[in-house]
């Protein structure tokens, strides 16, 4: 049986087990990365982080959450009381719905029942953590526009921008696991890893083949997740708060629970497209260490390094500014994403033909670095400079060497047009008088 | 300008976080502060326990902030709280008004106010932070008596003045001593 035909097989008991674990897992991992965060980002900066609430701090999220909980819920007087109230839930489902067709772990049997460690194995399973993520983007833009206050729909537009553009960059970098695994299925994606060999090591993963995909796949999910350094439409210390401006009390603590779901979902969807699922590196599939709880721990593992790769990310750069970022999504990762596809389809399209890997690389570099070597004999485009304005040092605009400055305001003349003609008489006697005095100067000289 | 500069950051913060961390963990472990901490005052006491402090008030001249309160009185035969004629009969230092700046502790002549480096000076009230005599007095050690009594140690004054402390040490319990008398 495939694992998409174990799963559907499952009793309801057991899909309902499955379904309460996720939603837990989801929770308690939200409060342990806020935990961890706050802990790793302190260690960065020589502070101890949240220490006074339980063990090492363990529980300050959760205290967090319960004093979210007793705050007041404000509903402002503008808002649009239906959407103001159910974007935060259309924020959060569609992250939680995004674990279904994780696949976290190996065959098991739960009380005698041969199962997955997986809610779900769709022959779409890959759509659907896309369409999760776009259908989140909804609960942002949602909220920012019934919160009925210029600030949150500034917000949201920002967020939306952003979710989307690298939602492209984001698709297009799964694209290339797709071609090598056949599938759009999450678990056949990670059965596909299994056995890939590499210079005849078992690295069970796609990442060292699909390198730049991988690369592309971690930046744009930063910055689909609205994480620093992409964090600008939230960024704390620049803005009031981004489209969650007017949430309070629990409708903003669904926003937060969306945030860190969508961290976790992001990090376990490259997991298990790149990074090989729950499988073991270097050894097969059906080794000890292999064994289907035991790739559960695998797959957390991996997960918890990509969290960290976030953390670390956040303690580490500053924010970007808005158009870097979007020139960073569409002008970077997009095109790079697109060759990257076009040069592996053409690659592997080849060898299906008969050519040999080896020969077939190294003509295909040299035709590469040949096309960059033409690009840089082009002509640069020429930037035309008709506004062309002088500036100084500072780069602030000076004024023109050829100006001419008016001697009297507009509004000054108006004014004195009635003195006017008695305050010229006045300068002509003055002039006339000086010219006079000089020339009875030049007389007494003369004398 | 490397090739991996741009790299060089995610070094840092990683070595950072094996760092030891600066934060003082203040109510858990202690008060820090330096020796030399201008912290609340301290009137000291010869080595058998009589008061340094002559009430001479020059501490209170020099307060910028005339926080302190000093009022002399004498001492007799049957009343000895120092060496000397006079003693500080009341001694007040009025620590919202105390700037810290240690000029007191230059002016005294017999040496007898000093500060320790006590800092958690804070209270809800006013009267509770004028500080009287009896919370400003430096504790009784071991060898050293309650005032008013006699002057214990050495034979003439100059002999307590300049061997005092040796003296002391020399027959610790005083107050043994005394009582043997």
């Amino acid at each position: 049986m495939t694992r998409a035909e174990v799963l559907a097989d499952d009793p309801i008991w057991l899909i309902l087990i499955k379904v309460v674990v996720l939603f837990a897992f989801g929770v308690v991992m939200t409060l342990f990365m806020i935990w961890l965060e706050r802990r790793v980002v302190a260690r960065m900066q020589h502070r101890p982080g949240p220490n006074r609430v339980g063990p090492f701090g363990l529980l300050q999220s959760l205290a967090d959450g319960l004093k979210l909980a007793f705050k007041e819920d404000i509903m402002p007087a503008k808002a649009d009381k239906v959407v103001y109230f159910i974007a935060p839930v259309i924020s959060t489902i569609p992250a939680f719905v995004a674990f279904s067709v994780m696949p976290f772990g190996g065959r098991v049997s739960i009380f005698g029942e041969q199962t997955y460690l997986q809610l779900v194995d769709l022959p779409v399973g890959v759509l659907v953590v896309l369409a999760c993520s776009s259908l989140g983007v909804y609960g942002i833009v949602l909220a920012g526009w019934s919160s009925g206050s210029p600030y949150p729909l500034l917000g949201a537009l920002r967020s939306a921008a952003q979710v989307i553009s690298y939602e492209i960059a984001m698709g297009l970098s799964i694209v290339g696991v797709i071609i090598t695994a056949h599938s759009l299925s999450t678990g056949d994606i990670v059965n596909a890893q299994a056995n890939f060999e590499l210079w005849g090591l078992k690295v069970n993963s796609f990442f060292i083949p699909l390198l730049p995909s991988f690369l592309i796949y971690v930046t744009s999910m930063v910055g689909e997740t609205n994480r620093a350094p992409f964090d600008l439409p939230e960024a704390e210390s620049e803005l009031v708060g981004g489209f969650h401006t007017e949430y309070s009390s629990l409708k903003f603590a669904l926003f937060f629970l969306a945030e860190y779901v969508n961290m976790v979902t992001v990090s376990a969807f490259s997991t298990m497209l790149f990074l090989g699922g729950g499988l073991f590196p270097f050894v097969g599939q059906d080794s000890v260490l292999n064994n289907g709880w035991l790739q559960f721990v695998w797959f957390i593992a991996k997960t918890f390094v990509l969290l960290f790769l976030f953390i670390w990310l956040r303690g580490t750069l500053p924010r970007y500014r808005y158009d870097q970022f979007m020139r960073l999504g569409w002008k970077v990762l997009v095109p790079v994403n697109l060759s990257w596809i076009v040069a592996l389809v053409a690659v592997r399209q080849l060898r299906s033909a008969g050519w040999p890997l080896g020969p077939t690389l190294f003509f295909g570099a040299i035709a590469v670095l040949g096309l960059i070597a033409l690009s840089f004999a082009l002509p640069d485009r020429e930037v035309p400079d008709d506004e062309y304005v002088p500036v100084t040092g500072g780069g602030y605009p000076i004024p023109p060497l050829d100006l001419e400055v008016p001697t009297e305001t507009p509004k000054r003349r108006r004014q004195t047009r009635g003195s006017r003609s008695r305050r010229r008489a006045a300068v002509t006697a003055g002039q006339s008088a000086s010219a006079s005095q000089s020339q009875e100067g030049s007389n007494d000289g003369n004398v | 300008m490397g090739m991996f500069d741009p790299l060089k950051g995610f070094g840092v913060t990683f070595g950072t976080m094996f760092k030891k961390v600066v934060t003082e963990e203040y109510p858990e472990a202690g008060a820090p502060a330096a020796p030399r901490y201008h912290g609340r005052h301290q009137l000291n006491r010869h080595p058998d326990g009589l008061e340094k402090c002559v009430g001479c008030e020059l501490c209170a001249w020099a307060c910028p902030a005339d926080a302190i309160f000093v009022e002399g009185g004498n001492n007799t035969e049957d009343a000895r709280y120092s060496p000397g004629e006079r003693y500080g009969a009341d001694y007040q230092i009025n620590y919202l008004r105390c700037i810290g700046c240690g000029l007191c502790i230059e002016a005294c002549p017999t040496r007898s106010l000093t500060m320790i480096n006590f800092y958690e000076l804070a209270d809800d009230n006013r009267e509770d932070l004028i500080y009287t005599k009896e919370q400003l007095l430096a504790p009784l050690l071991p060898g050293m008596e309650q005032p008013p009594h006699p002057m214990r140690l050495g034979e003439t004054e100059q002999d307590y003045y300049v061997n005092g402390p040796e003296l002391a040490v020399a027959a610790p319990d005083v107050q043994a001593r005394s009582e043997a008398k």
